[in-house]
């Protein structure tokens, strides 16, 4: 029948217009922060080692995706872990991109950001609060690390704790190298480790 | 029984796995949401047509945040089913809401632009589209879901809390109306 190809055409052209679908999301995120609803916050942020994927709960920094790993699974996991309540609001993660920034201008040494540890537990997370700690352009064995977390034997499982570090770079595991200085593995690539060794005066450009 | 069940099949949080009906219990109440954000994504155009449809472009802005806003509160909460009937039930009940309080605001006066004056198809359009809107509650929304928005007839169901054949029926119901309306205007052509 033409009256129903009519309604639709009448109801296209009083409803169609152009959504701003950025702009709700904006405005809807910093609502969700006022009262309390933005379990979750998430933003993209450009670097010299990639586009990086920055997650942060009410608590702080929770996680740092690196390029290598899938985002959307990232975001699925997560709303599945902390909380479905997940939107993509930049306010939150602000000092992140500022020191994120700062370090890869060789302007910051140290980040002095709130973290959220709740992605790690027991001693994976005592190998990465320990590796929270080593200085701006040090480095340290696996097995240091395994000794500093209390367990000298486990540089296995210090090793794979690094591995599964969820907050890269802030958390500085690409200072962790193998004992005869031989660079080891790395989560986002091993070439990024050694940008970020370079970075640091580590390693020569 | 214990015994039997762990025999038989396998224990989840509902009853047993293998069996057909608890399985879809199971996979319903573990299943996790996905991340809000990706719902604002798929289906805000589709919220935000119906909002339009029911409110007029300017009351649509602040009822689609309403909208988003009571849908995050409420997530956690959500079997995860059908996104978007979900999202356009809450959207029903904030455009109710707008209505009931644009009903206590004093009225403004209808643009002079609003009436359809005679002339070429857009303005025929515009005449339709603002008889939708003079239809009552659940007509409108009825109509708006199926032509603006859509939606098959099940899930204009879902949205308005009703049957699928209650939704047929408003649906008709409301072309009826916009027909005699039409015919009382002089908009014939555009509903021929």
């Amino acid at each position: 029948m033409n009256e129903t190809m009519e309604l639709k055409r009448a109801a296209r052209a009083a409803t169609a217009a152009d959504l701003d679908t950025a702009e709700l999301s904006a405005r809807l995120a910093a609502r969700a922060e006022d009262e309390g609803l933005l379990d979750v916050a998430y933003c993209e942020v450009d670097s010299p080692v990639g586009r990086l994927l920055a997650v942060a709960t009410p608590k702080g920094l929770v996680q740092l995706g690196y390029p290598n790993q899938p985002r959307d699974a990232m975001l699925e996991a997560l709303a599945a872990r902390i909380s479905p309540r997940l939107l993509e609001a930049p306010a939150r993660l602000d000092p992140v991109r500022r020191e994120l920034d700062e370090y890869f201008a060789g302007r910051r040494r140290e980040f002095d950001l709130d973290l959220d540890w709740r992605l790690t537990e027991g001693f994976r997370r005592r190998v990465l609060r320990e590796t929270a700690r080593i200085p701006f352009g040090e480095t340290r064995s696996y097995m240091e690390m395994a000794a500093s977390a209390g367990s000298p034997r486990a540089h296995r499982a210090a090793g794979s704790a690094l591995g599964a570090n969820p907050i890269p770079i802030v958390v500085p595991c690409h200072r962790v190298l193998r004992s005869g200085g031989a660079l080891g593995g790395y989560g986002g690539g091993v070439e990024i480790k050694e940008q970020l060794l370079q970075l640091e005066g580590v390693l020569g450009s | 029984m214990r015994f039997k069940q762990i025999v038989s099949g396998v224990a989840g949080p509902y009853g047993d796995l293998t069996n057909p009906r608890c399985r879809s219990l199971n996979s319903r109440m573990t299943q996790a949401l996905p991340p809000f954000q990706s719902i604002v994504d798929a289906h805000a155009r589709a919220v935000a047509a119906f909002l339009r449809g029911m409110l007029g472009p300017e009351d649509a802005d602040d009822a689609l945040q309403e909208t988003f806003l009571a849908a995050l509160r409420a997530y956690p909460r959500f079997d995860g089913a059908n996104p978007r009937a979900w999202l356009l039930t809450i959207a029903r009940r904030k455009a109710i809401d707008e209505h009931r309080s644009a009903a206590r605001r004093p009225q403004a006066l209808a643009e002079p632009d609003a009436v359809a004056a005679p002339g070429g198809a857009e303005q025929d359009a515009d005449g339709l589209w603002a008889a939708v809107g003079e239809l009552p509650p659940k007509q409108r929304a009825a109509v708006v879901l199926r032509f603006a928005v859509d939606l098959r007839y099940r899930e204009i169901g879902l949205a308005m809390d009703c049957s699928e054949a209650a939704a047929r029926r408003s649906v008709h119901e409301g072309l009826k109306s916009l027909r005699t309306k039409s015919e009382a205007n002089g908009l014939e052509e555009a509903l021929r």
